[in-house]
């Protein structure tokens, strides 16, 4: 088992992502640079958070036109674990695979803090191990992590189970407070808080640690 | 070839909040400025763009439009275009 970490000019929580799955699970990893073509042996991918492309034009714009991320979206189209976190989710929602798109935070402020977030995980197979209406809580880190979809399509999303992951107390005027996102097979996640770094319990709590473990099945 | 000078404004879609353009409004006001009553920011790229004919140019600046420098999700674009002279 083998998690490939996307690192694109400007990612920096790439090496969080690592020392949370190889450090703190025993999980290998691979770097990938976004030049890159070769996914073999990975098992899974995962986007970290960071400013991909000095977040240039839109979070996340630049980034989706990677020479890596065309052989990621043929990996998450045959099933392949995705899990985009932060400008990761930013990616996923720039390129498509998953709907809407992040913007702005309502107060404009970068917010820096413990989130409390509820689970609903569904079909997600990241978040397995989480119960149904489990409050859990993670650390946000971001500018613009406002979820922006329209009324209808979020009622969609609503209803094909899609909305895992929900603020407790809204704190950037998210849609519908969607804090993270699954397609509607539960291979891609695609969430705002960041799970690496509640994977120890000097740094910020265990309750990210399941989300990363599930994949060791 | 011939050369197009084109130029792409993109703004947030009339559903999307625009806090920035809030707090620019409520400075505005602080200004001294009285009876700003909307203020959404949007950007402008400009680009300059050779292409064989001008339905080419507008094809090629449509598509650049729709699928980079703006995020239909969110944005609405409109696009001027001149053959530069």
């Amino acid at each position: 088992m083998t998690v490939g970490i996307v690192v694109f000019p400007g990612s920096n929580c790439d090496r969080d992502v690592a020392w949370a799955l190889e450090g703190c699970l025993g999980i290998p990893v691979r770097f990938l640079w976004h030049e890159e073509r070769d996914l073999s042996g990975l098992e899974a991918v995962v986007l970290p958070g960071g400013f991909s492309y000095g977040d240039y034009l839109r979070c996340g714009a630049i980034a989706r036109f990677a020479p890596v991320l065309e052989e990621v979206r043929s990996f998450a189209e045959r099933g392949g674990p995705v899990l985009g976190i932060c400008n990761g989710f930013q990616v996923l929602t720039e390129m498509g695979l998953l709907p809407g798109a992040l913007t702005r935070n309502r107060d404009l402020h970068f917010l820096c803090q413990s989130s409390p977030l509820e689970v609903q995980p569904g079909a997600c197979r990241w978040l397995g191990a989480y119960g149904a209406g489990e409050r859990i809580s993670l650390p946000i880190a971001h500018g613009e992590g406002r979820y922006q979809v329209e009324p209808e399509q979020l009622e969609r999303l609503e209803d094909q189970g899609c909305v895992v992951l929900r603020y407790v107390a809204n704190p950037n005027g998210s849609r519908g407070d969607v804090a993270g996102l699954s397609n509607p097979p539960g291979n891609v996640l695609g969430l705002m808080p960041h799970p690496e770094r509640a994977c120890d319990p000097v740094t910020g709590g265990l309750d990210g640690r399941r989300l990363l473990e599930s994949l060791l099945g | 070839m011939p050369l197009f000078n084109a130029r792409v404004q993109v703004s947030l879609r009339p559903s999307v909040l625009d806090p920035a353009g809030e707090a620019t409004r409520a400075a505005a006001a602080r200004l001294g400025v009285e009876g700003v009553q909307r203020l959404r920011i949007g950007k402008a790229i400009e680009l300059d763009l050779e292409a064989p004919d001008r339905a080419t140019a507008q094809a090629r600046l449509e598509l650049l439009s729709d699928r980079l420098l703006a995020n239909p999700v969110i944005e609405d674009w409109s696009l001027d275009l001149a053959e530069a002279g």
